[in-house]
């Protein structure tokens, strides 16, 4: 049996079915992104004055991730516009450009994860409060590199300005790492999702988006390799998936547009 | 919609995007930390925003008889 209108256009919707479909796809992704948005907005909105971390999030790598992520939905147009033209070497240049910009995204996010979950935080029994990246840990003692140590009169994550303005210095100073008795330490936890509201947040934020990344990286990669095997016995359909997968790509990117400057510059 | 009239959508908030990250930097580099990085970012910013348009142009130009729908 032949599926019907996966070429030709609909003569009640005007697209072929696959459009349809992804559309609707794309519609139920934006509620379920548009929903935690909302949730991050009115979380923000709601926690108490100065007492929301900001700053503690790399945005040199964000700005790479958010280029590398802008040259992919380049590469992915274009690699659907040289099947428009007939070219399917082109094509393959094209898709596979975009495979190696998600795995790149994926690389950096995972980078940066890494670095959030090294990052141990110390509430010391004299009140203070350190965080930095652990480097070594003993039966008695942890060493944190590049600690930056605060009285621990807020939540997890949060420094005050002058920790914050200070580090903004030209020398950028940090001390020596700092070893520290675990029998001095009170509360020790690590920047993860765990660790506060604005972590959890932030951590099922971009996770989403992470594994979005992932999903349309291996329709992407498929289509480059095994699936291309269509060009040569359906190449209008096979055009349309390639169209189909770039609608997805596009609204992952579009999200990331939106995500970048919220999570790390706001 | 087609592939080509979500590109568009995709460039127009791109070129949005990069207007208001070469603002934020600007005033990162002019009253928080006026460093050399801060900078860059503000180049780069305002490379991209005199970029994505003419891109834009070009890529419609290239796709003239594909449809929007």
């Amino acid at each position: 049996m032949e599926v019907p209108y996966t070429v030709e256009n609909r003569p009640d919707t005007g697209l072929y079915n696959a459009k349809v479909g992804i559309w609707l796809f794309l519609a139920s992704e934006v509620m379920l992104f548009g929903a935690l948005f909302s949730s991050y907005i009115l979380l923000r909105v709601g926690a108490l004055e100065g007492h929301w971390p900001t700053e503690l999030l790399n945005v040199p790598i964000g700005t790479v991730n958010t280029m590398v992520l802008i040259l992919s939905s380049v590469t992915v147009v274009m690699a659907w516009a040289s099947l428009k033209l007939n070219d399917f070497k082109k094509f393959k240049m094209y898709q596979l450009a975009t495979v190696i910009c998600a795995c790149m995204f994926v690389l950096i996010k995972s980078y940066e994860y890494r670095d959030k979950l090294t990052h141990h935080d110390v509430v010391l029994a004299d009140g203070m409060r350190v965080d930095g990246h652990l480097v070594e840990e003993t039966d008695e003692y942890i060493i944190l590199s590049h600690p930056v140590s605060y009285p621990a009169v807020k939540g997890i994550g949060y420094r005050p300005t002058a920790i914050k303005e200070a580090e903004h210095g030209d020398d950028h100073h940090h001390a020596e790492d700092r070893k520290i008795m675990l029998a001095d330490i009170v509360k020790r936890t690590t920047w993860g999702p765990w660790a506060n509201t604005y972590f959890a947040i932030y951590f099922t934020l971009t996770g989403l988006h992470a594994l979005h990344v992932i999903a349309g990286a291996l329709v992407i990669a498929y289509y480059w390799g095994p699936g291309s095997k269509m060009w040569k016995t359906n190449p209008e359909q096979f055009t349309n998936r390639i169209e189909v997968s770039g609608l997805f790509w596009h609204f992952v990117d579009l999200v990331w547009i939106f995500l970048f400057p919220i999570l790390y510059l706001l | 919609m087609s592939l080509k009239a979500f590109h568009l959508i995709f460039v127009t908030a791109t070129t949005l995007f990069s207007l208001f990250f070469g603002l934020w930097s600007l005033n990162q580099y002019r009253n928080i930390d006026p460093s050399a990085l801060n900078l860059t970012f503000v180049f780069l910013a305002f490379v991209m925003l005199i970029a994505l348009p003419i891109y834009g142009y070009y890529f419609l130009k290239k796709l003239k008889d594909v449809s929007f729908l």
